[in-house]
């Protein structure tokens, strides 16, 4: 117990700890947002985040419960207003997630009591993780993972043709429900990390390094990971050593291991 | 007689009120090659989607045989390049057992391709690999959306043979879609030709079936007598929609050659 309590009691520690259990989900989720092309969607659940913030201030629920709840409603929003074609998705997007920002935004604004460290939402505050962030992210990640094990199989073949997939039986709407629930999760737990700015290139960056060097779906998920905790550990080490900031200093990290792996490696299968 | 196993009974599916597919009836049996023909937006693409249940219809019955399998070959396998994917690797999602997946690999003629890349591969080979992905499941009823699209002309011949003989080796229902008319005739029992309504459909030429003809005088002269012939008791304009007012009821009467 001595030796756990140390490694938790040491901020340093708990923070790396913490990147990696966020980087233990990124990875396989980062993949879909790749494979779907839903880096933009990403960036608008991450956006609403700060508006889920707000709320749980103002409503006084749990942080981490309103964060979760916002980004669900503003999915369910998002597939149902594309639906009626009224408006390009892409523009729905726009609109939605810098209106998103902006509410949160506005709204802390109107309470003066409450004290927000907002550089800490928008760009993370991953060295002042606590032993409670380590136990959502941890427990986010089980979830996730087990949820994505059992559902792997349709998950990828609505990924792959998604009339085929219907076809065979997979139940392509549910599935793209119990996606966007993980891409919830996943935004609340690591906007601790990296914040909501960042959140879509903890998503996106090890998932595109990793296609270069994938052969199979399952490959690539593992390689993401891979990647993520290079990313993590680096951009760590990054803060400690040179002071920088640590959530941007994880997505240098990313973002060099991604120049240096597609510099290197041949074009992939 | 056995039970059909599809039946359509007026279906009519509907988008802005506007009739995609126009009170369709038709019956496919084991044994049965249908293919359907006709022009762009006639609906073709929507009607198999209501045969398949992935489209809503608004009017009328599709019932399929109890247990029914269905497999499905989409138009094209568009794959996102981000997505690394080996042939085994998209065999093995349909859930079935690698020496299942690796036998309708040999039964399309692509076996060799097991650990390629599906990037890679030609439009041929993608449309033999959709082929081997529906055979592995086994399926009552074949159904094809434009199965030779992108595929060169030699290779589109080979692969409306391969899916006659698929026919007779499972004695399974085929319902395709085609624009290759001269290709698909010699390999099809039972065309229809779709306009939103049935125009009309049939039977092409029964000599076109007879092989000793065909090797006669050669797949081409073969093929083009086996175009089905057909008398529209109607017109259409070019939004097609019918000209004349001979068509009252939805049922058009036709003669036959």
């Amino acid at each position: 117990m001595s030796i756990i309590d140390a490694i938790l009691d040491d901020f340093f520690w708990r923070a790396l700890l913490g990147g990696l259990g966020v980087a233990l989900v990124a990875g396989p989720l980062g993949c879909f947002v790749v494979w779907r092309r839903l880096a933009y969607f990403g960036d608008t659940l991450a956006h609403s985040a700060l508006l889920g913030i707000a709320l749980s201030f103002l409503i006084s629920v749990p942080l981490n419960l309103a964060v979760i709840i916002t980004c669900v409603v503003i999915a369910l929003a998002l597939v149902l207003l594309s639906r009626t074609r009224v408006l390009a998705t892409d523009t729905l997007l726009g609109i939605l997630a810098h209106s998103a920002l902006a509410i949160g935004l506005v709204t802390l604004s109107f309470m003066p009591d409450v004290r927000v460290d907002l550089t800490g939402l928008l760009f993370g505050d991953l060295l002042a993780m606590n032993r409670q962030d380590l136990l959502w992210i941890y427990g986010g990640a089980a979830f996730v993972l087990v949820l994505l094990a059992v559902l792997w199989r349709g998950l990828l073949m609505s990924t792959i043709h998604e009339e085929l997939a219907r076809v065979e039986g997979v139940p392509v709407e549910r599935l793209r429900l119990a996606l966007m629930l993980m891409f919830s999760l996943v935004i609340a737990v690591a906007m601790k990390i990296v914040g909501v700015l960042l959140i879509t290139a903890l998503l996106v960056i090890p998932a595109a390094t990793a296609r270069r060097l994938a052969r199979n779906p399952e490959h690539m998920v593992v390689l993401a990971i891979v990647f993520g905790f290079l990313a993590v550990g680096g951009g760590l080490s990054l803060s400690w050593h040179l002071d920088t900031p640590a959530g941007p200093s994880v997505v240098v990290t990313a973002f060099f291991s991604f120049l240096l792996v597609y510099s290197l490696a041949r074009k992939p299968a | 007689m056995a039970e059909p196993l599809v039946r359509l009974e007026q279906v009519t599916v509907q988008f802005d009120d506007r009739p995609v597919v126009d009170r369709v009836s038709l019956v496919a049996n084991r044994g049965d090659i249908i293919t359907i023909i006709g022009p762009n937006g006639a609906g073709k693409t929507t009607l198999i989607k209501a045969i398949l249940g992935i489209q809503k219809t608004d009017r009328g019955q599709v019932k399929l045989a109890p247990g029914l399998v269905i497999g499905y070959v989409p138009q094209q396998l568009l794959l996102e390049a981000t997505l690394p994917l080996s042939v085994r690797r998209f065999m093995l999602l349909s859930g079935r057992a690698l020496t299942e997946c690796e036998a309708a690999l040999k039964r399309t003629g692509v076996h060799h391709l097991l650990d390629a890349s599906v990037h890679h591969l030609s439009g041929g080979e993608k449309q033999r690999l959709l082929l081997a992905r529906a055979l592995a499941r086994k399926p009552d009823l074949l159904v094809l959306d434009e199965p030779a699209q992108g595929v060169d002309i030699n290779g589109q011949a080979a692969l409306y043979e391969l899916i006659r003989e698929l026919r007779d080796d499972l004695h399974c229902g085929v319902i395709m879609i085609s624009h290759d008319l001269h290709l698909v005739m010699a390999a099809t029992d039972k065309v229809i030709c779709l306009n939103q309504h049935v125009c009309c459909s049939g039977y092409p030429a029964d000599i076109s079936h007879d092989p000793a003809f065909i090797e006669t005088f050669g797949h081409q002269v073969a093929e083009s007598l086996a175009v089905y012939h057909h008398h529209h008791n109607h017109r259409h304009d070019l939004h097609g929609d019918v000209v004349n007012s001979a068509r009252t009821d939805g049922a058009c009467n036709h003669e036959h050659h």
